[in-house]
């Protein structure tokens, strides 16, 4: 049976679109039928991330307002075959998803794919709570700093009301994935420790993807990290969390990158 | 950690986990009423309306939450009162 997952984290720039793209392509990669679907109606990037801009014909939209047919409007990945994009409009707002819309796209592709990722606008207005209404789970994006983990606290408490399954009595099944740790910050009391957040959001952890140069160069080549750079240290940790999800029991490893420290601190400034 | 304090440089991480328990305690309580202290300004302003004439820009509210306790703090500037200038 099909599974819907919503990618939030109340924030911006805490990684939900990097994570959206990073899962999808990793349970792809299993052999999963997945489609990414990208509710940021207006500041749509998605497709940038996974490098299928220029192949943006139709969106979301279109298909709610009946202007193209969904099969026209999803995208198929050219590296991985069961992967899928459903794009958001790039010129409309947030208003142009109407919750009736929302819900038939959704229950449409349920019926083609396994997977549906949601990958959630930052905030916590209409087109947050549309890409969390039908969920089945949800993986919350959250950075190890005092804002963004308000700002999660607050996105569980919508997830524990404002969506179907919480309507229906049902209990929302949560993971927290951390993204951006420094292991050695946290050490030295720089950084929030993995515990202090998971104290206080007390949410299961789904994974923990260290902060790593290889993000920003899967972004900047239009590769999901985990299909661009599979053995680095983010996509280890992304393909684990993958793993999590797909209900295998895999220990939790903080991924480091091989590159050693010395290493790092004689060329880690340079450019990638 | 105690080698970090020995050379004077204190850990954040800690002030942030206290912070953050702090604030959240407080608005996970007031889920659903995010702004609770405008709607405890609404209703008071009307209850001292009812009773007094009052300028709703000389009306200062402060809110302190802390771990235990919470204050909140009305100050409410009330004119005093002038005679009636009789309308001519």
């Amino acid at each position: 049976m099909a599974k819907v997952l919503v990618v939030t984290s109340g924030k911006g720039g805490v990684g939900k679109t990097t994570t959206t793209a990073a899962l999808g392509a990793a349970l792809a990669m299993s052999g999963r039928k997945v489609v990414v679907v990208d509710f940021d109606v207006g500041l749509r990037n998605l497709d940038l991330v996974m490098g299928a801009e220029r192949r943006v014909v139709f969106d979301i939209v279109n298909v709610i307002q009946g202007d193209a047919k969904l099969s026209q409007a999803v995208i198929r990945d050219k590296r991985i075959e069961t992967l899928h994009l459903l794009p958001a409009s790039q010129t409309r707002d947030k208003d142009a998803l109407s919750a009736e819309g929302v819900a038939r796209v959704v229950r449409d592709l349920r019926e083609k794919f396994d997977w549906i990722i949601c990958d959630s606008p930052a905030g916590i207005e209409r087109g947050a709570t549309l890409a969390m209404r039908h969920a089945d789970i949800a993986v919350v994006v959250t950075n190890p700093e005092v804002s963004s983990v308000r700002d999660s606290d607050r996105i569980i408490g919508l997830l524990d009301s404002k969506t179907e399954k919480a309507e229906r009595g049902e209990r929302m099944d949560k993971r927290l994935l951390l993204t951006r740790y420094d292991s050695g910050r946290a050490a030295r009391g720089e950084m929030l420790k993995t515990e202090d957040v998971l104290e206080i959001l007390s949410i299961p952890l789904l994974g923990i993807i260290p902060e790593s140069q290889d993000v920003l160069k899967s972004s900047n080549l239009g590769t999901p990290v985990t299909v661009g750079s599979p053995t680095s240290a983010p996509a280890r940790a992304y393909l684990d969390a993958a793993r999590r999800l797909i209900g295998e029991k895999v220990d939790l490893t903080l991924q480091e990158d091989r590159r050693g420290s010395l290493f790092g601190k004689l060329f880690g400034r340079r450019a990638a | 950690m105690s080698l970090l304090s020995f050379f004077g440089r204190k850990a954040s991480a800690g002030v942030a986990r206290d912070r953050l328990q702090i604030l959240l305690a407080h608005e996970r309580t007031s889920t659903g009423r995010s702004d609770l202290v405008a709607l405890l300004r609404e209703e008071i302003l009307a209850v001292i309306a009812k009773h007094v004439a009052i300028d709703r820009d000389k009306v200062q509210v402060k809110m302190d939450r802390g771990e235990s306790v919470s204050t909140l703090e009305v100050d409410i500037e009330i004119p005093t009162p002038t005679p009636v200038k009789m309308a001519v």
